[in-house]
């Protein structure tokens, strides 16, 4: 059994050989290719998954070293792999989101002529997803870390002859290397301190450090994360890494590569346990980010944007969950599931919305699209009502337990968290009900030609439309992307009613990572009842704003909140005035320097060397008599010389 | 006069003193001669005389082997190289002492007097009192000894010495020679040439101005009353030897022609014997003559070249191709 | 009279040969500079001789005029060879490596 885990990672890792090497010759079958290789991997997914559930709780960890990767004297690297129940976890929904995506990506990208490359891109996604959660040691993880921003690097850019695609995967890419160096140091800190970096002896041996270390540790991997999964403060990325395909949003930056950190997290879920600092910080991240995620969602037009926005905030969720340690870690990942789920199918569809409205992203261009797109329409609004908390569906289940979990973190700090999710709830409900009303019911905006916008920075600029407006024809997707949306649908629905049946996801989980009851201040039903109040609360607020009005099809100027929200609370700004200007002075001071200083010694040697030799050059004016000057003058100093030692 | 002093002495005679001084001057007027004046010529006579003094002095300090040698050699032999060499390059052409280089009189000045002062306080300060005099070295004959150290302890040096003024021989032949790289141009060949470049075709016109004046050196007048330095050779012009008839002299011409028309009315056989009045027509302007003779071609006058002109000619000409 | 004149002699001489060569333009004026100071280097050669009572110093001035008469061979023949490409025999017209 242990052999088929490396088949795990080199199905997909050959997959993207195959069609990256293989040439034009690959371009009929090179989707098929792909989606055959994320298949085979997900039934070796679930062929380790019966073996695992057929053996007895404790036993069911597998390891298995493939080779010695880097042996340098005290410094051991290998090639190991590790499937544990949390791996296995990460493994079934990579591969089966993964391969769902894949099957809703031949629709999706039939017209694209490099299709053929996507699909290695993909595949190469998932090899090295797959490597990161099944990595033994933080050396390998960070080669996956490193594969899987590569792979959103290419993804993001795929349409790289957009300006806007490429600078989104620049920005994207350095972004995450911020987080990178974070994991980096996190690693070398492991090293110096354990002698080690695998995990089993890292996780074991932390306790009996000193706290400062594993603060230290901590607070890098939460730098890590937070650049990988669009945590606050290097959450800017995932709104533009939107310029990406549909299927690479729904499957890389919100299904499976941006939950990263969250494993990260509960994976080191050991030394957070030791850091209580590092644990606040975590939480701290968590609960802004996810207050902050879920306020951009709601003023965002562009339906990908606002999804991004939502995707932020329910990872701050998860966060905020692996943040409270042993009372949270189950949760954030049964939250991370059922995530994957519903933000997926949210994705593929407005994928399918895109595909059917001419790639129209803004929602003030969309209305009263369910008599159109039927399947969409449902699978969309289940996703929606998952994502809500809607009772009885996944998102429900997940999220409540979240919010208990932060009630149950205790004292101050537990209202404040727990509050704080609750109103995340709440804004949840608000903006998603928001992106529903306007993509599928009201009026039928886009039936008219849009007007010009009126020159206001803030809004978010439309889909070009080049002269002529085009009146779309909203129509269903083919089979090939509706039947994954519907399989989603599925798992939106039932999956989180199936992990909390008599906590089962939890118990599974339980050997590898650490449960506790919380116990929050108030009842538990108390805490379901004001979750469900909050998103009575949002749905209700967003119904007034836009389902009983209609909805103006040029964005207003909105308040000064919406406006911030719009341009994502500033951010950029931020950066910009924090990072790259004080970059830009320090890189023109060194140009000033380098010019002046460097440069001026340099040509100021020149100079001198030069002035020199232009004035003894006079010298040298090539009339013998003056050099015979020169030679009398010689020979009298050298008589005066010979006089003198006789003197002397 | 020497052999009979003592082995150690501390003055000479009176007579050789009173030579010193005499020839002493002479040599040094000489020495300043030579440096200082205009004609090359005088220089080397100047010269010539100071090595003369030079000479007697070798007489009056024992060596009467160099002293003859001074004469034969120096006086004669390289003097007269000198000599000939001054009049390939041109005899009477006077230099300009006027300095050109920036501050190099003053340096050649100052270096000089510092050297000279040096050079005499080096040999106040080691001057002894006493001298021992060649009496005792002279006593088997001053060539006998000089040949004795010369066959003996200066063997090598003699023979290598030999060697150089072989290798020195060869190289003034080296350096002298021209090789001639192409077959040169029949007459035929150059006739040819020359029409085929039309360049004055005539032959050039002859020297000298009317009967009084029969010497190369002094250019034609042409119709017009100037004077053609076509008609002068391109040596003695390339010398700067052409005398010219300059405006004073012209005038002095035209003042004579209108008197010997006013003797002509009177007596015809007489104006040919008239006396010459034109002294001033030697006046020389070399700078100008230079200036008007640079646009001339050195192939139009070949053919009144001699041949080694006409070599040089060629030369120049095959040096201007490249 | 003490023989040691004529070392004053020589200097005064060799000073004034000198003088020539870094005065005078004409090359061959300037070669005759040339042959003063040899000259006065003999005549010191001669004095020497004297003084010391050794005909070594004779011997010297004697190889040095044997080198002189090479040296003006060489030296004339390179003047007449300049004289011929640049048709000036001054030392100031030959200050450039190339014609």
């Amino acid at each position: 059994m242990e052999t088929l885990i490396g088949l795990l990672v080199a199905a997909p890792l050959l997959g993207a050989a195959v069609l990256l090497c293989g040439g034009r010759r690959l371009d009929r079958t090179g989707h098929w290719i792909g989606t055959a290789l994320a298949a085979a991997s997900f039934l070796l997914g679930a062929v380790l998954f019966a073996d695992m559930l057929g053996r007895e709780a404790e036993d069911r960890t597998l390891s298995q070293h493939v080779f010695s990767w880097i042996p340098v004297g005290g410094f051991q690297a290998d090639v190991a792999f590790r499937l544990d129940q949390l791996s296995m976890t990460f493994v079934l929904l990579i591969t089966g989101v993964g391969t769902l995506i894949h099957v809703y990506s031949i629709g999706y990208m039939e017209h694209d002529e490099r299709r053929r490359r996507f699909f290695g891109y993909l595949n190469l996604f998932l090899a090295a997803m797959l490597l990161l959660v099944l990595a033994d040691n933080y050396l390998l993880l960070y080669a996956g870390w490193e594969g899987v921003g590569l792979a959103s690097y290419l993804l993001i850019g795929f349409w790289q002859h957009k300006p806007s695609a490429a600078t989104a995967a620049k920005k994207a890419f350095i972004v995450n290397r911020v987080g990178d160096i974070g994991l980096s140091i996190a690693i070398m800190i492991m090293f110096t301190t354990f002698g080690t970096f695998a995990f089993s002896p890292v996780l074991e041996s932390v306790g009996g450090t000193s706290e400062g270390t594993a603060t230290a540790i901590g607070l890098m991997l939460l730098l890590a994360a937070c650049g990988k999964s669009a945590q606050v403060p290097l959450q800017s990325w995932l709104g533009d890494a939107m310029e990406g395909p549909t299927p690479v949003s729904a499957l890389i930056h919100a299904a499976t590569m941006v939950t990263a950190g969250v494993y990260l997290i509960v994976r080191s879920g050991a030394i957070f346990d030791a850091a209580p600092a590092a644990q606040t910080a975590v939480v701290t991240v968590g609960a802004v980010t996810l207050l902050f995620g879920a306020i951009v969602g709601c003023a965002k037009d562009d339906i990908k944007k606002a999804l991004a926005g939502s995707t932020m905030s329910q990872i701050g969720y998860m966060v905020l969950a692996a943040g409270l340690g042993p009372i949270g870690y189950a949760f954030a990942i049964m939250h991370l599931v059922t995530h994957g789920f519903f933000k997926a199918g949210l994705f593929l569809g407005a994928g399918s919305v895109m595909h059917g409205m001419n790639d129209e992203v803004d929602m003030r261009r969309y209305g009263g699209l369910r008599k159109y797109m039927p399947i969409t329409f449902a699978t969309f609004g289940l996703g929606y009502l998952a994502i809500i908390g809607f009772p009885g569906l996944s998102g429900f289940f997940s999220k409540d337990k979240i919010i208990e979990a932060a009630f149950a973190k205790g004292g101050t700090e537990g209202w404040i968290l727990g509050g704080a999710a609750l109103l995340g709830a709440a804004i949840t409900a608000f903006y998603m009900t928001r992106v529903m009303l306007m993509t599928f019911f009201g009026e039928e905006r886009w039936r008219n030609a849009p007007t010009p916008s009126p020159k206001e920075p803030s809004v978010e600029p439309a889909a070009e439309t080049g002269g002529e407006y085009e009146v779309p024809h909203p129509h269903e997707s083919p089979k090939s992307m509706t039947v994954p949306m519907i399989v989603l649908a599925f798992g939106s629905v039932f999956a989180g009613g199936l992990f909390s049946w008599g906590e089962a996801f939890v118990h599974w989980l339980e050997p590898v990572v650490p449960f506790e009851h919380g116990h929050p201040p108030v009842s538990a039903l108390t805490v379901t009842a004001a979750t469900v109040v909050a998103l009575l609360i949002g749905v209700g607020a967003a119904w007034l704003q836009y389902g009983r009005k209609p909805v103006p099809a040029l964005a207003p100027r909105g308040s000064l909140l919406t406006r911030a929200a719009r341009r994502d609370l500033l951010q950029d700004d931020f950066n910009h005035v924090v990072l790259v200007k004080p970059g830009e002075y320090l890189t023109r001071g060194l140009v000033y320097l380098d010019h002046k200083v460097v440069d001026g010694a340099v040509n100021g040697t020149a100079a001198a060397v030069g002035g020199l030799s232009g004035r003894s050059r006079r010298i040298q004016n090539g009339y013998a008599r003056s050099y015979a000057v020169s030679m009398l003058g010689g020979a009298a100093v050298l008589v005066a010389a010979t006089l003198l030692m006789r003197a002397v | 006069m020497n052999g009979t002093l003592l082995a150690a002495a501390s003055a000479t005679s009176t007579g050789e003193a009173v030579q010193f001084w005499i020839l002493g001057t002479v040599a040094v007027l000489g020495a300043l001669g030579t440096v200082l004046m205009k004609r090359s010529v005088h220089s080397a006579l100047c010269l010539a005389g100071t090595m003369i003094v030079l000479a007697v002095f070798y007489l009056a300090n024992g060596a009467y082997f160099l002293g003859i040698v001074q004469i034969v050699v120096y006086t004669g032999a390289v003097m007269m190289l000198f000599l000939f060499v001054l009049m390939l390059v041109g005899v009477t052409a006077a230099d300009s002492l006027k300095e050109t280089i920036r501050g190099q009189r003053w340096m050649a000045v100052l270096c000089g007097l510092g050297f000279g002062i040096l050079l005499v306080g080096g040999i106040g300060n080691a001057s002894v009192g006493t001298f021992t005099g060649l009496a005792e070295a002279n006593a088997g004959g001053n060539v006998q000894g000089l040949a004795r150290s010369i066959f003996t302890d200066y063997v090598f040096a003699f023979e290598i010495t030999g060697a150089l003024l072989v290798t020195a021989a060869v190289a003034a032949m080296v350096l002298t020679h021209r090789e001639r790289t192409e077959r040169r141009d029949t007459q035929r060949e150059m006739a040819e040439k020359r029409v085929r470049e039309g360049k004055h075709l005539p032959p050039l016109p002859a020297p000298g101005v009317y009967a009084r004046h029969n010497a190369v050196d002094i250019p034609g007048l042409l119709p017009d009353g100037t004077p053609s330095e076509l008609t002068v050779s391109q040596t003695l012009r390339s010398r700067g030897q052409v005398r010219d008839v300059s405006r004073k002299s012209l005038s002095d011409l035209a003042a004579l022609e209108r008197r010997t028309e006013d003797y002509l009315g009177r007596d015809e056989s007489a104006a040919r014997g008239g006396p010459g009045e034109g002294g001033g027509r030697d006046v020389r302007d070399a700078a100008d003559v230079r200036k008007d003779v640079s646009d001339d071609s050195p192939a139009a006058d070949r053919d009144r070249d001699t041949d080694r002109d006409g070599d040089r000619d060629a030369d120049r000409d095959r040096e201007a191709a490249k | 009279m003490n023989p040691v004149n004529y070392l004053y002699l020589a200097a005064l001489l060799f000073t004034i040969g000198a003088s020539g060569v870094l005065l005078r333009r004409n090359a061959i004026v300037v070669f005759m500079s040339v042959e003063l100071m040899l000259n006065a280097a003999n005549l010191a050669l001669v004095a020497f001789s004297r003084l010391h009572g050794n005909l070594d110093g004779q011997i010297i001035a004697f190889f040095t005029m044997v080198v002189a008469a090479a040296e003006v061979v060489v030296g004339l023949a390179i003047i007449v060879t300049i004289f011929r490409s640049r048709h000036s025999a001054s030392v100031d017209d030959a200050s450039l490596m190339k014609l």
